[in-house]
């Protein structure tokens, strides 16, 4: 094992990390405001990466499949939250079977559409490259996806601390019946929330098809690991889920690389132990 | 309805069970018997989800241990194809009670939400040890079983191994209901009710829960032995999340805290699961609407039918009113 093993596993890390982030980020976030256990949040991820195929057979664009995708899921997931969960109310029992059984509608749903093959999302020649720093070859699609999440990390992180929505998602983390109190719109500051991380989560979708697949069962094999992400790195941070993402995503190649019989074990025992000793997560705000 | 009645409604139930299995092609028999196993492992997380009010999202992992020591016991071992298939069932109760108590350790510190969370996690690690483990659980493949026991009677015949998961399933169903009949049952919906009432009692809480949570492990474990020697296979599809979800929605789709109502859940989603999959490829729609149906128009279960249409009968005056408010909250 020598320092290139080690450059490109911290490399591909990363690369998986960003992916999480993107898929894990929004779920943060609506459990920070909501406290909902999404488990409809790897659909959006699958149905992304199939609505953005969709477009690719159509018009052969892929910029274009990216945003198409993503707000055709955000609507999806508008239309949960207003529809079914908000009347629903508070109780985490029922949201899980909920959004469950809607992972199964649209796991048919998919099937029925797409059918059941393995499909890959190829995106443009120009991100198929490699480029070579001092002797190691590092894919330019992976580099992307780093950039996409850092730009879409950065976008969220201003507008939550510079703009007024922001403001207001931040008081409804931190305490949503004191935020009601003062006059904020925590209905309406739910609905946002769950519109943009099924958003991120279709776009994540859309960009981790090249390289994860799209193919049925993805939705729920993604969706533990996404929950790892949001519990190491602490519910409602976007901070903390960036972190968590990291973490995560560098546990499972090198768990994968060096420890492969307990590799996801080395992903799960921490989130235990995590929920069981600060359940807020490392960077989860009190 | 007095508890006589309802007591005698269950005999009679299981009475004709067994007297329509007489009838039943061999796959029904299959059918059904997968139905009880599953029934165990519904009955177990009801004590956890429909008496104490801890729902986990994790149950799945106790069938995975006892499955797992079951296909790994009689494949490495030879150990558990006679007369030591009793010995096997005991070590996986004990090895399924075993890991609950490892696991409640840092599962019972939390509660609601987090609670969820970290069964959810717990079960993952289970999972992840089945499907990484190559050298004992074989991996994504699994692990063929030799076929099943045979000690004077031979369960390889389905009927037999019906009558001995039936045999189980009622064992479990009345060790359960005279343990949430006991003192310290009602201990349990105590706490469901009001955990802070309860400590303030005097209970210690936290140990009551504990204690729940070993005995669902354990009941648990059997029906993972059951199921490796029923399935013929022991693979991580066993463990996987949607299992555990699975045995949640039998509960919830049942009735919660009555035990039957579980055992009801679990006949409905094994019908659903392995018959309609076999007659149409969108089966799922309708296992999927079974969810959010439940969830939406069936608060408590089919066991709570009756409840509401004699409520209904009676008071309606009274049921129009609290849906009214249920209806503007």
């Amino acid at each position: 094992m020598d320092a290139e093993f080690w450059v490109i596993q911290v490399f591909n890390g990363i690369s998986y990390g960003a992916l999480l982030f993107l898929l894990a980020g929004g779920l943060s976030l609506i459990f920070g405001v909501m406290r909902i256990v999404n488990l409809s949040h790897g659909s959006y991820f699958l149905l992304g990466g199939y609505v953005a195929l969709t477009v690719i057979w159509t018009t052969g664009s892929w910029a274009l499949a990216i945003p198409v995708a993503a707000l055709t899921i955000a609507v999806v997931g508008l239309i949960m939250e207003r529809v079914f969960l908000r009347p629903l109310g508070f109780d985490p029992l029922r949201q899980v079977l909920l959004t469950v059984g809607f992972a199964f509608l649209f796991q048919q749903g998919a099937l029925d559409i797409w059918g059941g093959d393995s499909l890959d999302i190829s995106p443009p020649e120009a991100l198929t490259e490699s480029v070579v720093i001092a002797g190691i070859y590092f894919p330019l699609y992976r580099v992307f996806m780093i950039g996409v999440a850092a730009a879409i990390g950065v976008t969220i992180w201003l507008t939550m601390e510079k703009t007024r929505m922001g403001a207001m998602v931040r008081a409804a983390v931190d305490d949503s019946e004191m935020a009601r109190g003062v006059g904020v719109d925590t209905s309406k500051v739910s609905m946002f929330i769950f519109a943009l991380g099924a958003f991120l989560a279709a776009l994540g979708g859309v960009i981790g098809g090249a390289f994860l697949g799209v193919y049925p069962g993805l939705d729920f094999e993604i969706l533990p690991i996404a929950f790892a992400v949001v519990i190491i790195g602490g519910m409602g941070s976007l901070g903390g889920a960036a972190v968590g993402s990291l973490i995560v995503g560098l546990a499972d190649n090198f768990g994968k690389a060096l420890f492969p019989e307990i590799s996801y074990f080395t992903l799960y025992a921490p989130m235990v132990l995590i929920l069981a000793l600060k359940p807020t997560g490392l960077f989860g705000r009190e | 309805m007095s508890e006589g009645a309802k007591i005698t409604i269950v005999i009679g139930a299981l009475i004709a069970l067994v007297a329509a299995m007489q009838f039943a092609s061999s796959y029904a028999v299959l059918l059904v018997t997968q139905a009880l196993v599953f029934a165990i492992l519904a009955m177990s997380l009801d004590i956890l989800l429909g008496y104490t009010g801890l729902p986990s999202l994790g149950q799945a992992a106790y069938l995975g241990v006892g499955a797992y020591l079951t296909a790994i016991l009689t494949t490495k071992f030879g150990f558990g194809m006679d007369a030591s298939f009793w010995v096997v069932i005991a070590l996986g109760a004990a090895l399924g009670a075993v890991t609950a108590a490892f696991f409640g350790l840092f599962a019972i510190r939390a509660s609601g939400v987090y609670f969820l969370m970290i069964t959810l996690a717990l079960g993952q690690v289970v999972w992840g040890l089945a499907y990484r483990w190559n050298s004992l659980t074989g991996g994504d493949n699994g692990i063929n079983m030799p076929g099943r026991p045979e000690f004077g009677i031979d369960l390889a015949d389905d009927m037999t191994f019906f009558y001995v998961v039936f045999g189980f399933f009622v064992a479990s169903l009345a060790a359960l209901y005279l343990l949430v009949k006991s003192p310290f049952g009602r201990s349990l919906v105590g706490i469901r009710e009001s955990e802070l009432r309860m400590r303030i009692l005097g209970y210690n809480t936290w140990l009551h829960k504990y204690i729940a949570f070993i005995i669902a492990g354990g009941f648990g474990g059997l029906a993972g032995v059951l199921w490796a020697f029923l399935n013929g296979l022991v693979s991580p599809e066993d463990v996987i999340l949607t299992t555990s979800v699975d045995a949640l929605l039998m509960v919830v789709l049942g009735g919660p805290g009555t035990l039957v109502g579980g055992a009801i859940g679990a006949g409905v989603v094994v019908f659903l699961r392995e018959y309609l999959s076999t007659v149409v490829d969108w089966w799922q729609y309708v296992l999927g609407g079974v969810y959010v149906l439940t969830i939406l128009y069936l608060p408590g279960g089919l066991m709570g039918i009756p409840e509401r249409i004699r409520q209904r009968r009676t008071m309606p005056a009274v049921a129009e009113r609290t849906e009214e408010v249920s209806a503007s909250q």
